[in-house]
């Protein structure tokens, strides 16, 4: 594989860019893999990477129904964080962002990771009290957590509303300096293009259909193009999950909802970090290219379209007016959906199945992106071995009956509630 | 924007309900021995399907009335509502 780098770059130059290899192949799927990846994510990508870069196992197939990167990786606000209270949040979160910040070298690939910091508004002094605690709880946990007054937020974003008479005062703030953003296609097209060098077969437009299950066990998947023998098969896709376990006869604690996003127009830098609105549910970035990035609520009933409402991004545009009103001035530049996988107490599944060869990921609801290479890593590890290691054993499928739900939130089992 | 028909009020925006998720999750009985399995599929397991839908809605800035809604999840299309004591028919 050709590597990236500057002097590569300046040959290249010489010859108009036109013999540049390509990043990744368009192999026909073979026969039969050791182990099969269903959906070309960032969580699929990542998988493959990691399992042949720490195990080995390069006789990998990832069949992606669209395109690689075309889905919930392509259409994220990019926000990484790790600002989590639950110890197996914590270690996970805290695991992959040791992960993002070698990310660049480690892929040959510019994800342009930058850690700006990010910002939970507090709007009360019970607010204040909860954030104080969760701080302690991550720097426990080894992550770094400062707990901001009103004064020093003020510092850091002037342009919020710190005026009299607000509905929501802002009393101060939780902040974790190492949190931050990055390119969202390049950790996709990152990953995808190591896996590739590394043997990994990328087979796009390639829909699955049904499973081949017999005796409790895992043979194969067929797909739209052709039947694929694979004793180990790994599911990672986010939203389509229920639909690929309906054709299991596995009901899953996962419903399927809709997030939406937008940007602004592009405008001079304003905001550094990552800001979250304390009395709803609002987050705000500005892009490298000067839009800013925000989002907030599921659009709150079951859904499969990519596409969202005007009533949620209304509502969650009145939230960012009120922490920062000139955003009210901005041209919307555009809005987008995505399909989330919402698990019932907000925490992700990581796990074998009932069915011996098969293992799960989802549940990832819409915090799905920073956990990318946490999740291949840990994926990667479950498949190779055959059995969860330490940092998502957590995360099993079966907390659901025992009672060890990660109910990080709080908010119990109805998802639409964000 | 989505439009339901609420069977005592009539079409209303979505702007004045909330949601109350998947209608066709039943309640195990009372005073009946009920399995793991069963509570489970009550309280976490759903379908989740793509295309029709039978959920729950209620009318919280009108009649204040929970309602039965068929909806496309694909698409959105509302097909049919019912007041909550309708039973679906398939």
């Amino acid at each position: 594989m050709q590597k990236y780098s500057i002097f590569n770059l300046v040959k290249n130059a010489l010859s108009n860019h036109q013999n540049w290899d390509l990043a990744w192949k368009d192999p026909t799927p073979k026969k039969e893999y050791d182990v099969v990846i269903i959906g070309g994510g960032g969580h699929g990508l990542a998988t493959a990477y990691y399992l042949a870069k720490e195990h080995n196992i390069t006789n990998v197939a990832i069949i992606e129904k669209g395109w690689i990167g075309g889905g919930n990786v392509g259409r994220n606000t990019t926000i990484i964080r790790s600002n989590y209270m639950h110890d197996d949040n914590a270690l996970f979160s805290e695991f992959g962002m040791d992960l993002w910040r070698k990310m660049s070298q480690d892929l040959n690939y510019n994800v342009m990771f930058s850690p700006r910091g990010i910002i939970n508004l507090a709007h009360s002094d019970a607010q204040m009290n909860v954030y104080a605690r969760r701080g302690n709880s991550m720097r426990l946990n080894g992550i770094d957590a400062v707990l901001l007054n009103r004064e020093q937020v003020r510092e850091i974003i002037p342009m919020a509303d710190f005026s009299e008479n607000v509905r929501f005062p802002i009393f101060g703030g939780l902040m974790q300096p190492s949190a931050g953003t990055a390119r969202h296609d390049a950790v996709a097209w990152g990953y995808a293009r190591q896996a590739d060098s590394m043997g990994v077969d990328i087979i796009q437009n390639c829909e699955v259909i049904g499973f081949d299950v017999s005796g409790g066990k895992i043979n194969g998947v067929r797909t739209s193009r052709g039947d694929i023998k694979a004793k180990k098969i790994g599911l990672c896709v986010a939203g389509s999950t229920n639909i690929l376990a309906e054709k299991l006869n596995m009901t899953l604690p996962i419903e399927t909802h809709l997030l939406q996003a937008c940007v602004s127009e592009p405008v001079k830098p304003v905001l550094d970090g990552v800001v979250t609105f304390g009395a709803g549910h609002f987050y705000i970035s500005q892009s490298d290219k000067g839009e800013m990035v925000m989002g907030g609520d599921l659009d709150g009933y079951n859904s499969y379209a990519q596409r969202g409402n005007l009533p949620t991004l209304q509502h969650v545009l009145t939230e960012g007016i009120a922490m920062m009103p000139f955003l009210s001035k901005l041209k919307m530049l555009r809005t987008w959906g995505g399909i989330m996988d919402m698990s019932m107490d907000g925490s992700p599944i990581i796990d074998k199945t009932h069915i011996e060869g098969l293992y799960l990921n989802c549940g990832w609801c819409y915090g799905g992106f920073k956990a990318t290479p946490a999740s291949g890593w840990t994926f990667a590890h479950t498949i190779a071995q055959d059995r969860v290691h330490e940092l998502n054993s957590g995360y099993s499928l079966n907390r659901f009956n025992t009672g060890h739900l990660l109910d990080e939130k709080g908010l119990g089992t109805k998802t639409w509630i964000s | 924007m989505l439009y339901i028909k609420c069977p005592h009020c009539g079409m209303r925006s979505q702007n004045e309900f909330s949601y109350g998720g998947d209608a066709s999750v039943k309640r195990p009985e009372l005073n009946k021995e009920v399995s793991d399995q069963d509570w489970d599929n009550f309280v976490y397991n759903r379908k989740s399907l793509r295309g029709k839908h039978w959920e729950l809605w209620q009318h919280i800035s009108g009649c204040r009335q929970w309602i039965k809604v068929e909806r496309d999840t694909a698409t959105h299309e509302i097909f049919r509502t019912l007041k909550a004591d309708e039973e679906i028919s398939l």
